[in-house]
C-alpha cells in the first residue's frame, strides 16, 4: 500500500509544480499597480507653474467638469510622443487639461511648451515628485481623467490614438 | 583620567546623535521594506530612480507629520497595492503564502514522526 501511494503522490506534486512554473513562464514579470477606478483625488498644496503662486488642489479641480491631469516633464521622451494627442484633446471644449510638471527645470519646461505649443489650461509644479506619489503614479507620463473629484480613468505611459479616442468617448 | 574624559565625551556625543539617528533608522527601515516599482527587485532604499528618491522624501515628510511606520505602509498600500511592501500583511490574498510554511512543517513533522514510531515498533 505504501509503495503505491508514494509514486502517485510524487507524480502529482511534480505535475502541479511543472504546471505552475509553465504558466508563470509566460507571465510578465513587470508589475503595474492595479487600476482602481472611481477613487477620490488627493488633496495637496502646490505652486502654479508660471507665477509660482501657492495653490491648493481644491482650487484646481472644481465641480463636475472633466479634467485631464497629465504628469509630464521636458526631459521625458514619451511626453513628446504623446504631445500631439494632448493638443488634439485641448481642442475639446468640455475637458480642461491640467499639467503636472514633474521634477523639471523651469527654463527647459518653458522651452518645451514654446517649441511644441501648450495644450494645458493650467500647470502646477511637482518639484520633488511627492505629488505624483499622492496620485499613485510612479513614472512619467501618466494621465488621469477626473470628474466630480474622482479618477474615472488612469493611463500609465504615453497617450496614443486609441486612448485619445477612448477619452473622447468617455467625455461625450 | 584621560580614559575617563574620553569616555564622557564619547557618551555625550552618542547621546546627542542618538535621537537624530533613531529617526534616520526608522526612515531607512521603512524604505528598505518598500519595493521600487521602476527597478523591480530593488528596495526603495537601494534604488536611485526618480520614483525611489521621491518616495524617500515622502517617507521623511510623513514621519515628520507624525505618522508611524504602519500608517505609512497603509497609506502606500492604498496607492500602489500589496506589491509595494516586501513584507505583505495577513489578508485574504496572502493566507496561502503565510500558512504554507506552517502546513509544510506540520505535514513534514507528521511524516518524520510516523517513521520514528514505525522504526521503534520494528525494534
Amino acid at each position: 500500500m505504501k509503495i503505491k501511494i508514494f509514486p502517485i503522490f510524487l507524480i502529482i506534486t511534480f505535475s502541479i509544480i511543472f504546471f505552475i512554473f509553465y504558466k508563470g513562464l509566460k507571465n510578465t514579470n513587470i508589475y503595474t499597480p492595479e487600476i482602481k477606478s472611481e477613487i477620490k483625488i488627493p488633496n495637496f498644496d502646490t505652486k502654479e507653474f508660471f507665477s509660482k503662486d501657492k495653490v491648493n488642489s481644491d482650487q484646481i479641480f472644481i465641480g463636475s467638469n472633466y479634467y485631464l491631469l497629465n504628469i509630464w516633464a521636458s526631459w521625458c521622451v514619451p511626453c513628446k510622443e504623446e504631445h500631439k494627442y494632448l493638443m488634439d484633446l485641448s481642442e475639446k471644449e468640455n475637458i480642461k487639461i491640467i499639467g503636472q510638471n514633474y521634477k523639471d527645470n523651469f527654463d527647459n519646461a518653458k522651452n518645451f511648451l514654446i517649441n511644441l505649443n501648450n495644450p494645458y489650461d493650467y500647470i502646477f509644479l511637482d518639484n520633488d515628485g511627492t505629488i505624483a506619489i499622492e496620485w499613485g503614479a510612479y513614472g512619467v507620463p501618466e494621465t488621469f481623467l477626473i470628474q466630480n473629484n474622482k479618477i474615472i480613468k488612469k493611463i500609465i505611459g504615453p497617450l496614443n490614438e486609441k486612448l485619445t479616442f477612448e477619452i473622447k468617448k468617455l467625455t461625450q | 583620567m584621560n580614559i575617563l574624559k574620553f569616555l564622557i565625551s564619547g557618551i555625550f556625543l552618542i547621546y546627542c546623535f542618538s535621537s537624530d539617528l533613531k529617526a534616520k533608522n526608522l526612515e531607512i527601515e521603512i524604505t528598505k521594506n518598500l519595493r521600487c516599482l521602476i527597478c523591480q527587485g530593488q528596495s526603495v532604499y537601494d534604488s536611485d530612480s526618480e520614483f525611489a528618491n521621491s518616495l524617500k522624501i515622502l517617507v521623511k515628510k510623513k514621519l515628520n507629520e507624525g505618522l508611524d511606520e504602519k500608517q505609512i505602509y497603509v497609506y502606500l498600500k492604498d496607492k500602489y497595492g500589496d506589491w509595494i511592501l516586501y513584507d505583505p500583511g495577513f489578508s485574504k490574498n496572502t493566507y496561502f503564502l503565510w500558512l504554507l510554511p506552517i502546513l509544510m512543517f506540520i505535514f513534514g513533522g507528521a511524516i518524520i514522526l510516523r517513521k520514528v514510531i514505525l522504526k521503534k515498533k520494528k525494534l
